[in-house]
């Protein structure tokens, strides 16, 4: 009960923040609700025991990447986005894809249970005292079953770094 | 409302504990840090041949209080074009996430909010890093320059900082094996060393970068008052500015706390397994004691009846204090049934005065550089941050992990480990001073401070 209280209310913060992170005048504003919705996505990891994901979500999408996007919104002159119309461009598309994509996620809800393996897959719940502590079971995962992918993904990161760096040297 | 209800009793049920332990922190804290202020204008004092406070209260010990109540009682001003929302959010953002951070904190064995989490050290580090909004939102809602150059200062510094203060944890926890911060005092007990002995490079990088990211002097850039009046804080006046300044003081503890945590043994005293030391055990009882009679001995040199009657307070508390301190020790000695009641506290509670003892030294630390060195300037600040200090933790995790597997190979255990750390060590260090002169030889008219700062 306690729990579903919990849910509802990370997801419905969630859900509401997402929304005005979107119809928002003010940038400022959006980036607030951005980090109120990523807070309440992390809350709901949280709930899920998944401590990792909740402080690696905290750590680097609130920590790192919205300093970083507030940091340049600073910077930016705010009245020329505040008086420019939103939602001008692509306005057909967009409504097209997210429909698609509404359906499809209604779809996959609706199948669940009806259709044997299809859909949502239901686990079984584990109490929260026979769960293996988690960062180490994540670590495990990444250097042994996953290793080659973690590498690609380091490499990738490492080139898009070194790829900025150059960039801004030759800039300046 | 059948379902409100027993969502409810069942909140209480499972949460009473930390709930009650927050609500003490929230409540208690705010007084802490008055004092720790004050302690702070009296270290200055004593560096710079003055008294210090002295009116209020024998010694200016009723000072924060009076502080306190002037801070409450001012006029609360907010800017005609401030966003007064964003305005309002700021400071109590700053608050919140100082105070989040305590939770994960373990004072002693028995003392955590949040028991026995897995992330344990990641927690408090990632949570007192949302502090940062706080100062770059309210510096941008008081809709004036000082405060915006403040808060994008604050914000550049903190995210440079950021990353050597993490590998250098990273270094730490090499050791631990672990993120649990219970388990990381544990492993310091099993293998006999404190990290910070054998991860000197790691736990000196933590310590820089630590001020750094409280925005204490030396590098107190966002608050420059010789140029930005305040930084961020400008705009903001009583109760508000106040906020700010319990957030810059409990992240102070916050960082001690996780730096002794990490670094000098926790709640652990000084070579907890050396049985001939045992009589350290009786150290904060004697200490207690002993400030309890030198404050009883100036009771009559009070100026005021009631400045008298305060420090017989204090010797008091001193001794009340003495008394719950003494409870562990004195127990083979005398049976008392007081004494036995709080048996299973026992090392909680002089594991507590350890730990509050080494967080106290690490902030004393902190004033101590704030008042002999000078402010940085903030590309001297940069370059600190980025051309030394990460690349110096970064290469420390490198080299104590060689350290540890050739440790392993030569099944070396606890103080023997010294063995291989402190070559490697020395050896970043001088890997790191080596990439800093080469930088600077590649470079020379950044070198010569000349260069301009878009931050600056």
């Amino acid at each position: 009960m306690l729990d579903q209280v919990i849910f509802y209310l990370f997801s419905a913060l969630a859900v509401v923040s997402a929304i005005l992170t979107v119809t928002r005048r003010n940038v400022v504003h959006s980036a607030i609700f951005l980090i109120t919705a990523l807070l309440a996505t992390a809350g709901i990891f949280l709930q899920l025991r998944a401590e990792f994901l909740f402080i690696v979500q905290i750590i680097l999408y609130v920590g790192g990447i919205m300093v970083l996007f507030v940091f340049v919104i600073m910077l930016v002159n705010l009245d020329v986005a505040v008086r420019q119309l939103r939602f001008a461009r692509q306005k057909w598309v967009a409504l097209l894809i997210s429909l698609a994509l509404a359906a499809q996620v209604g779809l996959m809800l609706w199948s669940t249970g009806k259709m044997p393996g299809q859909g949502v897959p239901v686990l079984s719940a584990v109490p929260a005292d026979k769960l293996p502590p988690n960062s180490e079971e994540v670590a495990k995962s990444l250097f042994s079953s996953y290793l080659l992918p973690f590498e690609i993904a380091s490499v990738l990161l490492l080139v898009a770094m070194i790829g900025a760096v150059v960039m801004a040297k030759r800039r300046a | 409302m059948p379902a409100v209800t027993q969502v409810t009793t069942e909140f209480v049920k499972q949460y009473w504990a930390p709930l009650l332990c927050g609500f003490a922190i929230v409540a208690v804290l705010p007084l802490i840090v008055g004092y720790v202020v004050l302690v702070e204008r009296k270290i200055m004092a004593d560096m710079q041949a003055r008294l210090g406070p002295m009116r209020v209260g024998p010694h200016g010990l009723l000072q924060p209080i009076a502080d306190a109540v002037k801070l409450l009682i001012k006029e609360d001003i907010i800017p005609e074009d401030a966003d007064k929302l964003v305005f309002w959010l700021a400071p109590v953002l700053s608050v919140g996430a100082a105070l989040l951070a305590m939770a994960g904190l373990a004072i002693g064995p028995a003392f955590q909010i949040a028991k026995d989490i897995n992330i344990g050290i990641l927690f408090v580090v990632g949570v007192s890093a949302l502090g940062i909004f706080g100062i770059v939102l309210g510096g941008w809602a008081s809709n004036s320059h000082y405060s915006l150059i403040g808060a994008l200062r604050s914000s550049a510094q903190l995210v440079s900082y950021e990353t050597a203060a993490g590998m250098a944890l990273v270094s730490g926890l090499l050791f631990a094996g672990t993120l649990n911060v219970t388990s990381i005092v544990q492993a310091q007990y099993d293998q006999g060393i404190w990290f910070g002995l054998l991860a000197p490079v790691a736990f000196f990088t933590y310590l820089v970068a630590s001020i750094a990211e409280t925005n204490r002097a030396p590098f107190d850039l966002p608050e420059a008052e010789s140029e930005l009046v305040a930084g961020y804080m400008t705009e903001f006046s009583g109760f508000r500015w106040s906020l700010y300044f319990l957030a810059e003081y409990t992240n102070m503890i916050v960082v001690a706390s996780v730096a002794t945590t990490l670094f000098l043994g926790g709640w652990l005293r000084p070579f907890p397994r050396t049985h001939w030391l045992d009589f350290l055990d009786f150290l904060p009882m004697v200490l207690m004691t002993g400030i309890g009679i030198y404050c009883l001995l100036r009771v009559p040199k009070q100026p005021a009846r009631v400045q008298q009657l305060f420090m017989l307070a204090v010797a008091g508390m001193c001794f009340a204090a003495a008394f719950v301190l003494a409870a562990p020790v004195l127990v083979p000695f005398f049976k008392l049934s007081l004494i036995a009641a709080v048996k299973p506290y026992h090392d909680g509670i002089l594991g507590g005065f350890w730990f509050i003892f080494k967080v106290s030294w690490y902030i004393y630390f902190f004033m101590w550089l704030r008042f002999t060195l000078p402010r940085y300037r903030f590309d001297q600040l940069m370059r600190l941050g980025w051309h030394f200090l990460i690349p110096l933790s970064i290469i420390n995790v490198l080299v104590i992990g060689v350290a540890m597997i050739l440790g392993s190979h030569f099944h070396l255990e606890g103080w023997q480990l010294l063995l291989t750390t402190i070559p490697a060590s020395i050896l970043a260090l001088i890997i790191a001073l080596f990439i800093l002169t080469a930088e600077q030889k590649s470079e020379p008219q950044r070198a010569s401070g000349a260069a301009s700062d878009t931050y600056a």
